[in-house]
């Protein structure tokens, strides 16, 4: 399997047609979570089983990728359960970009919780890595979505199949921080999102993502604003605010539960469904006209505020970098209310960048966790010096998130900032700036602390004591790929740009 | 000629079979020849709606009398399509009852246990065939006879007490519907439907005929377990024997439903209801019904009347759907029929897979069983999912048309309602899924085993039927659609 | 006014034993009256049906020379085969009844009702 990949990357030989290409990329996950039931028995086996899928599904993607390049547009239907619509994948540039992201950050992510869930000594590791095959099947199966029943399917099966992982410990407490998540995502794209999905096909007759939308013309522009709420608000997983609680309650997953999924799949899930929402169902022209997006703009805006200052106010390090997700997460969502070419180019990009970046910071706080048993930021005085890679890697995704070069943060801030001066929001580019400067307040301490800080009851750490070799590995990785990502961009630019042209 | 005979033979088989049933030797005997007969009838219930799907119109006349003076049997896309649901069910039940009815019903019963199954089966299968109202009067009655009995065949002394509640209430219903019968024929001087439809159309004010009307739709509300004529059917479903349950909850209040569709849109047409506030009516029952009976579900403490009351909720979906009164609507109601049969029946099934191995359905006795009976747990899961609605589930499918139609009817507060109803049910669901598999398993229950294959065969059947009919709905959706314009329902418009 | 209470005293009749047996079912306690209630009920509506069906001057249903104006057997039909139900369920009831002494005790609803609520 591998090899033919290799050929067909050399442009040697094409093996396989697109359509199944594609298949291949969202259901091999699954099989692949067969594969690591069956091998529970044997863990190493099963940890290869995992490794392998991984390592396939990167590749295919990127194949899937090199085709699209060339021109390729693949589509695939594979079922009709309503009258005229179908279950469907389809390639197109944003859902290359997030497929991208998602999988070779699972492939990472697999190298890190290796360590982590041995180090850790955690139970239920097979439940665990099954699951978390599935979780990614479905965020691929979102990333290639054809239209908006089959987000619609992919994004609910994801909160079904990433529930266990969160309720994982199976204590209390992680029960209720379960029930938070499961009951908001469920109330709201239930309540929310699917009476927004039904209105549409009322509307419209359709659920085809198209360029331009299909609403315009046949919405009333007075009652687009409603419509567009919905959404926004149904799709929970971009945790725009007042629906942003599941976030932080699911912390209480195992911390490679929360890189991937809550910095990665699951959040970048609900944003990419905003924006597909945003470009392929009402298209930008039509929100601008009809002035969706005017009041809209401020919960967005709000959140990137409001979630970073109850950031700052958080001494457990995982509970701050969810506040600090809510308030990342938002910003896609103020790219996409933009509702302007920039504006969606700085969101779209942003998916990218904050994905590495974020994902770095819950790495360092996981390995945190496994090597000292530490977990409040009061607490980490001066464990930078007996862990220096670990919180320079943190150290490394702050800056990303803060925005400042080398780091690939900049990119997406840059855009973002310029899509706010274009469209002449002032104030919206202030929150930006001032969320900037919170940002440096709620990160950098950390990483300060950690080099520069005295010990609580004044130990000192004499030798180093970092995290296990395969949390390290994933780190270095991640962080490498931060500052990558600022000087080679174009790989997501490009694909962002092509999205963002989308009328 | 062939398809007449066929038709009559699907209420003549059972019919036959009970007394023979009831003279065999208790054991396995009556169990083949139940099963035997159920799938007979499950062959002809297909073969007839294939030839019925077309639109064509099977009609046979007893004895040779033609109508509207003799009974006849009249069937279209309706009537076959609940007369497949109902002799599916049967047959998936039936494989299933062999080791369930060995466990909860004493042994010197089982042949009469058989043969009052095969009496309950004539008479669902009899008031979907026939195009007689008071033939449709003594099949209902017949059903509901043999239905007190098995309830009543429950373990519990309480299975008893259900029994006669259900029986006073039950014989109430129906005699409500006798006196609107009486009252039509009055005014008609026919009983067989379509030319009941026929004579009703030029006296549709009349002040006798509304009287009929709100007592025939009284006495089939009472069946239906609408809002607030639903105290029967919590203990009912609770103390009746498992099999019992999986029977009724997946057919006994659809065939009410198709009753009333028949009653309210087919004989007394499209237009009666226009001039009278029945569809106000049924949305109001509708509303109060999903939401109060998802409430109360939230709060037992056992999961059979947990399910019970879920029913409750499902079956005022249904009602919404003919609230509605559009060809969306009704389309709603009978794919909702259709799915929840499905959902239900796995979901009973599980129930006494879980009855079976620790003798109680109680949720203080379920604790952690979730890990020793894996795949009862999983069936119940994955039924969970098709139950709230999620997509790719057959749930979804039902829950998108109601919500469409609710929407087409400009009608926002019911589409709430409907998504509102998903809600609590995630809730109800939720707590049966955290208790069976979050919690600790106690020491007693540490030798609890998986249920025995010939419980879960069926069991999956019906769960693998769920996830085949969210992706492939040409069945269910089509015939639901001709039946719906059958009925001569307008598609809606202002 | 006159001709409405006498002329319809039948149908009087049938209002005032459905109203009593319906009421009988939902007071009383006792599940044997309840029955005999439901009896009641059902009695009445073997009434109306003959009410509604009598045809005056009319013969008995059997085709016969000279006679032109029969009774309409389709009513008849119809109560008869509403009685036999009406027995059934009686039968039926009876028959729970009888299991219900033996298993409670009682054949009150209210003490059955403790009994099961003190479980």
């Amino acid at each position: 399997m591998l090899l033919i990949l290799l050929q067909d990357y050399s442009g040697s030989r094409r093996t396989m047609s697109d359509q199944q290409l594609l298949l291949i990329a969202v259901l091999l996950p699954f099989a692949g979570a067969i594969g690591i039931m069956l091998c529970g028995r044997r863990p190493d086996l099963r940890e290869a089983v995992t490794l392998t899928t991984a390592a396939t599904v990167c590749l295919v993607v990127i194949n899937i990728y090199l085709r699209f390049l060339d021109g390729a547009h693949p589509a695939v239907d594979i079922a009709e359960p309503l009258p005229g619509l179908s279950i469907r994948f389809e390639v197109e540039s944003l859902g290359i970009l997030f497929a991208l992201v998602a999988s070779t950050l699972w492939l990472i992510t697999s190298i890190y919780a290796i360590g982590y869930m041995r180090g850790h000594h955690e139970l239920n590791q097979t439940r665990f890595y099954a699951l978390f095959a599935v979780a990614i099947g479905s965020t691929l199966g979102v990333a290639f979505a054809g239209n908006l029943l089959s987000l619609f399917l992919w994004y609910e099966i994801l909160t079904i199949a990433t529930y266990p992982l969160v309720a994982h410990a199976g204590t209390d407490e992680a029960r209720r921080g379960a029930r938070t998540y499961v009951g908001i995502l469920l109330a709201t794209s239930i309540v929310l999102q699917l009476l927004a999905i039904l209105i549409t096909y009322t509307i419209t007759g359709s659920l085809d993502f198209r360029e331009g939308g299909i609403l315009a013309g046949k919405l009333d522009p007075a009652w687009a604003g409603l419509l567009y709420a919905l959404f926004i608000f149904g799709i929970g997983k971009a945790a725009v605010m007042p629906f942003h609680r599941w976030l932080p309650a699911a912390m209480v997953a195992p911390t490679p539960v929360s890189a991937l999924l809550h910095a990665v799949a699951v959040v970048k899930a609900g944003v990419f469904a905003v924006l597909k929402v945003t470009i392929y169902i009402f298209g930008t022209d039509f929100i601008t006209n009809s002035g969706a997006n005017d009041w809209l703009i401020w919960f967005a805006g709000g959140t990137i505020l409001l979630a970073s200052v109850i950031a700052m106010t958080k001494d457990n390090l995982k509970l701050r970098l969810a506040y600090s997700t809510i308030s990342q997460l938002s910003y896609v969502v103020l790219g996409a209310l933009l509702a302007t070419n920039i504006g969606l180019l700085g969101g779209a990009l942003h998916i990218s960048m904050h994905a590495f970046a974020k994902i770095t910071l819950f790495f360092a706080a996981g390995a945190i966790l496994v090597a000292a048993n530490k977990s409040e930021v009061s607490d980490m005085g001066g464990l930078g010096r007996a862990m220096p890679i670990t919180f320079g890697a943190f150290l490394i995704g702050s800056l990303s998130i803060i925005g400042l070069p080398p780091f690939g943060g900049m990119w997406s801030k840059w855009y973002l900032g310029l899509g706010t001066v274009e469209s002449g929001q002032w104030l919206l580019l202030s929150v930006l700036l001032i969320s900037s400067l919170l940002n440096i307040a709620y990160l950098l301490p950390v990483s300060v602390k950690g080099f520069f800080g005295k010990t609580r009851d004044g130990t000192t750490y004499t030798r180093i004591k970092e995290a296990p070799a395969s949390c390290l590995i994933a780190m270095i990785i991640t962080s490498l790929a931060c500052v990558l990502l600022f000087f080679y961009p174009d790989t997501f630019y490009e694909l962002a740009l092509n999205a963002a042209g989308g009328k | 000629m062939i398809e007449q005979n066929l038709s009559l033979l699907l209420v003549v088989i059972p019919l036959l079979s009970a007394p023979v049933t009831a003279m065999l030797p208790n054991g396995r005997m009556p169990w083949l020849l139940t099963l035997t007969a159920s799938w007979t009838c499950l062959l002809i219930a297909g073969w007839q709606l294939s030839v019925v799907i077309d639109g064509n119109v099977i009609s046979y006349e007893l004895g040779g009398w033609a109508p509207p003076w003799g009974i006849e049997y009249r069937i279209d896309a309706m009537n076959a399509f609940v007369a497949l649901i109902v002799s599916a069910i049967a047959a998936i039940t039936l494989p299933y009852a062999l080791l369930s009815v060995e466990k909860e019903i004493p042994r010197q019963q089982t042949s009469l246990f058989y043969a009052t199954f095969l009496l309950c089966l004539v008479g669902l299968l009899g008031i979907a065939q026939t195009g007689d109202v008071f033939n449709l009067f003594v099949f209902l009655e017949i059903s509901s006879l043999s239905s007190y009995v098995l309830i009543a065949m429950g373990e519990q002394r309480r299975a008893l007490t259900s029994a006669y509640q259900y029986l006073i209430m039950g014989s109430v219903g129906a005699t409500f519907l006798l006196i609107g019968i009486g009252l039509v024929y009055v005014e008609t001087g026919t009983l067989n439907m379509v030319d009941l439809n026929q004579r009703l159309h030029p006296i549709l004010d009349h002040q006798t005929v509304h009287t009929g009307f709100a007592f025939i739709v009284v006495g089939i509300a009472l069946k239906l377990a609408l809002f607030p004529l639903h105290l029967w059917l919590p203990n009912a479903y609770k103390y009746s024997p498992s099999v019992i349950s999986v029977f009724l909850a997946a057919t006994a209040t659809k065939v009410a439903v198709y009753i009333m569709l028949r009653m309210v849109f087919g004989v007394f047409s499209n237009d009666f209801v226009r001039i009278t506030p029945t569809d106000h009516m049924f949305l109001l029952l509708g509303v109060f019904g999903v939401i109060l009976a998802s409430v109360a579900a939230i709060y037992q403490t056992d999961v059979k009347r947990l399910l019970a009351y879920s029913s409750i909720a499902q079956v005022s979906y249904m009602v919404l759907g003919m609230g509605l009164a559009s060809v969306l609507g009704i389309t709603a109601t009978l794919v909702h029929v259709f799915n929840h049969a499905l959902m239900k029946g796995a979901l009973f099934m599980a129930c006494g897979a879980l009855v079976y191995r620790v003798g109680s359905s109680r949720f203080e006795k379920l604790d952690g069983l979730g890990r020793q009976m894996p795949w009862t747990f999983t069936a119940i899961f994955i039924t969970g999912l098709s139950l709230v609605g999620i997509p790719g589930t057959a749930g979804f499918i039902s829950k998108w048309y109601f919500v469409l139609a609710a929407l087409e009817h400009q009608s926002w507060l019911i589409a709430l309602v409907i998504l509102l109803g998903s809600l609590l049910a995630v809730v109800y669901m939720w707590k049966i899924v955290e208790v069976m598999f979050f919690r600790p398993v106690p020491d007693s229950a540490q030798s609890v085993k998986e249920a025995p294959v010939s419980l879960l065969v069926p069991m999956w059947v019906l769960v693998i039927a769920n996830i085949y009919f969210g992706f492939n709905t040409e069945l269910t959706v089509n015939v639901a659609d001709s039946a719906a314009r059958l009925l001569g329902v307008a598609a809606y418009h202002e | 006014m006159i001709d409405i209470i006498v002329g319809h005293y039948n149908y009087w009749v049938v209002i005032f034993l459905m109203m009593a047996g319906f009421y009988t079912v939902i007071s009383h306690g006792n599940l044997i009256k309840k029955i005999a209630g439901l009896n009641i009920f059902q009695t009445s509506v073997f009434l109306l049906y003959i009410s509604i069906g009598y045809v005056s001057e009319g013969t008995t249903p059997i085709i016969a020379e000279g006679f032109t104006r029969y009774s309409n057997p389709l009513p008849h039909a119809m109560i008869l085969t509403a009685i036999v139900v009406g027995v059934s369920t009686t039968a039926l009831g009876l028959a729970l009844v009888v299991r219900i002494k033996e298993a409670y005790g009682s054949i009150e609803e209210d003490e059955i009702h403790d009994q099961d609520k003190s479980l």
